[in-house]
């Protein structure tokens, strides 16, 4: 019954990683490595937002009838975290790592306290929504 | 474009609720500090002297009681993903009445004034029966409750249980007719209020925020869902063991014995978490980090003195054992935990609300600072040496006092005045920030 929740935790799990190293590479001043890795990072988010953007939320939305509620939520909390993104992107290329670690501090908080939101509340929503139909939505989101 | 975007704050109050205890903390902590340096070695000698009465509530109830409550307030919808119901009002009363009571009892002990505890006993009672509900209301309603909403449920309850026998010695104290033991129930009062709400809340949260925040496994799954039950239970029954202990002095052996095995859990809690701390992924050390590796190391430091001094009385005969382990729980552990917390909650809600509020007008002229342009780690760090400084001179002063808890207090003071100065630093950046983008909306309807 916790399809959903486990495959996106997961990914969240893994977007945290990708996350730690680079912000270690960069706080080393490591910028051969910290660029490629925190390019990754960034592609492995929009990713994740792709697929929850894509499919899960419109799924969702429609299976519920919820369309202002926490799905609105997260959007929001997605579109600050690009706009850290983006700030991020400019420090990576300006190789300025006081201001790479001051804002990656900043994603890492909101990154955290958004990723509590969707794992406690959201994603168990969704699987009880979805009940057995969770596997086509996961199918649907591995296909993005 | 508004609505939507304020939407992600609808749960949360605004930040002035939450600032508000976290500025005022601080200035409890300077108030406790100079406490030690206008008194001197009589706060460290005697338990019940009323000078240590008012100095352990000025920490508890002044620091501890209020960034606990205040953070709780902001929290709850994040990490239960519920909200606190009537959050500003509950904010705009349970403040005044939790600050109007601490400086009541404060007053009423060092003035030996009646009146002064009424009305502590009333503020103090009213505030905390708003919170409790409250939170209560907020923390029963969740649906799928995970092992940090047990941990806080569980933490609440202690947290009455400590309110109510509170406020009943506080109430003798005052001259009002109540009916229990003074001594017997203090450390009962005290027990439930260490071990029992400062203690869960931190075991409740831990589960969520060290293997999120700083990238580490998760606690082993019986742990999560065994260890806050038991701790729980165990406390339950070591207070009963301990109150039918002074018609059966028989028992008396057997409690001190099973408060024993309990500290082991919370021992074995530390333990686990100092491991995961080691295997983070996350590298970067910053000052929340070293805060936090205090604290929870302090725990089975000072637990284990502690045990072994009661079960073996004649190794450690000259040392004042349960005032060590005071001085440890309030100084060493309690204190820290929050000091490092408030680093990154602080600067967090100042920024979060700034850019949402920026995304929501689409005003993209005002440049939002990011967390450590808020707070700056110079200042941070610079906090947290003076305070380990302050910690080692206070847990010496309990071995000597009359050469030591002057210094302690001057340190200390100068630890919670630059705490503040650091806290109001950011209070001032975020109404600076928040003046300049309410200018440049109005600008941007004009033209
Ligand atoms: C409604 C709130 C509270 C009231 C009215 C209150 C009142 C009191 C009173 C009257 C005593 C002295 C008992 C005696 O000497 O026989 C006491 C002791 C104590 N209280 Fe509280 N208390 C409150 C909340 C708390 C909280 C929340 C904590 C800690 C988390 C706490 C920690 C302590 C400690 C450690 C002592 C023992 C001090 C010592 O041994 O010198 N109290 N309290």
């Amino acid at each position: 019954m916790a399809r959903i929740t486990d495959t996106m935790a997961g990914d969240h799990r893994r977007c945290d990683l990708l996350f730690a190293e680079a912000e270690a590479s960069v706080s080393d001043s490591n910028w051969d490595a910290g660029t490629a890795q925190f390019n990754e990072f960034h592609s492995a988010m929009e990713h994740h937002f792709s697929m929850e953007e894509g499919v899960l939320f419109p799924t969702f939305e429609e299976a519920s009838g919820m369309t202002m509620g926490p799905t609105q939520m997260m959007r929001v909390e997605h579109t600050q975290m690009r706009q850290l993104f983006s700030d991020m992107a400019q420090a990576v290329e300006k190789q300025d790592r006081d201001a790479y670690l001051g804002l990656s501090e900043t994603l890492m908080m909101i990154m955290q306290q958004h990723n509590m939101k969707e794992e406690q509340m959201l994603y168990p929503m969704t699987d009880r929504t979805f009940g057995g139909g969770a596997d086509e939505v996961i199918e649907k989101m591995n296909a993005v | 474009m508004l609505n939507t975007a304020n939407l992600s704050l609808e749960q949360a109050p605004p930040i002035s609720i939450p600032l508000r205890f976290f500025l005022t903390a601080p200035l409890f902590g300077i108030a406790a500090a100079l406490m030690m340096i206008w008194y001197g070695p009589e706060v460290m000698t005697s338990r019940w002297s009323p000078q240590t009465l008012a100095l352990t509530h000025l920490l508890t109830l002044g620091f501890l009681a209020l960034v606990m409550t205040g953070a709780l307030l902001q929290i709850l919808p994040v990490l239960a993903g519920i909200a606190v119901p009537r959050v500003v009002l509950v904010g705009n009363l349970v403040h005044p009445l939790l600050t109007v009571g601490t400086l009541g009892l404060v007053a009423g002990f060092l003035l030996g004034s009646t009146a002064w505890l009424k009305l502590a006993v009333v503020a103090l009672g009213a505030g905390f029966a708003i919170y409790i509900l409250a939170a209560a209301v907020a923390l029963w309603r969740v649906e799928l409750p995970n092992n940090t909403v047990a941990g806080m449920r569980m933490a609440l309850l202690a947290l009455a249980v400590t309110v109510l026998l509170g406020l009943s010695l506080g109430a003798g104290f005052a001259g009002w007719d109540t009916l229990i033991y003074p001594a017997l129930y203090t450390n009962v009062h005290l027990t439930w209020g260490m071990l029992g709400w400062v203690m869960l809340l931190l075991i409740g949260v831990s589960f969520q925020v060290v293997p999120m925040f700083q990238v580490t496994p998760e606690y082993p799954k019986w742990i999560r869902s065994w260890l806050p039950r038991l701790l729980l239970v165990g406390l339950a029954i070591w207070t009963m063991l301990y109150v039918a202990a002074v018609n059966k002095p028989e028992l008396a052996s057997w409690s001190l014995v099973w408060l024993t095995i309990i500290l082991v859990g919370y021992i074995a809690f530390a333990v686990i978490t100092l491991r995961l701390q080691q295997q983070r992924r996350r590298k970067i050390t910053d000052v929340t980090l070293m805060f936090w590796r205090i604290g929870i190391t302090t725990i089975p430091i000072s637990f284990l003195i502690w045990g072994i001094g009661r079960l073996f009385p004649t190794a450690m005969e000259q040392v004042d054992l349960d005032l060590l382990l005071g001085v440890c729980m309030i100084f060493g552990v309690a204190i820290p935990l929050l000091n490092g917390m408030l680093y990154k909650i602080v600067p967090f809600l100042s920024w979060f609300h700034l850019q949402n509020r920026q995304l929501a007008t689409m005003c993209m002229t005002v440049q939002i600072p990011n967390m450590k342009q808020f707070l700056p780690d110079r200042s941070s760090k610079r906090q947290f040496w003076v305070y380990l400084l302050a910690l080692v001179v206070t847990l010496l002063s309990v071995f000597a006092p009359a050469l030591l808890v002057r210094p302690a207090g001057v340190l200390l003071a100068l630890s919670f005045v630059l705490l503040g100065h650091n806290l109001l630093q950011v209070a001032l950046r975020y109404r600076e920030v928040s003046g300049e983008l309410s200018e440049a909306v109005a600008d941007g309807q004009e033209g």
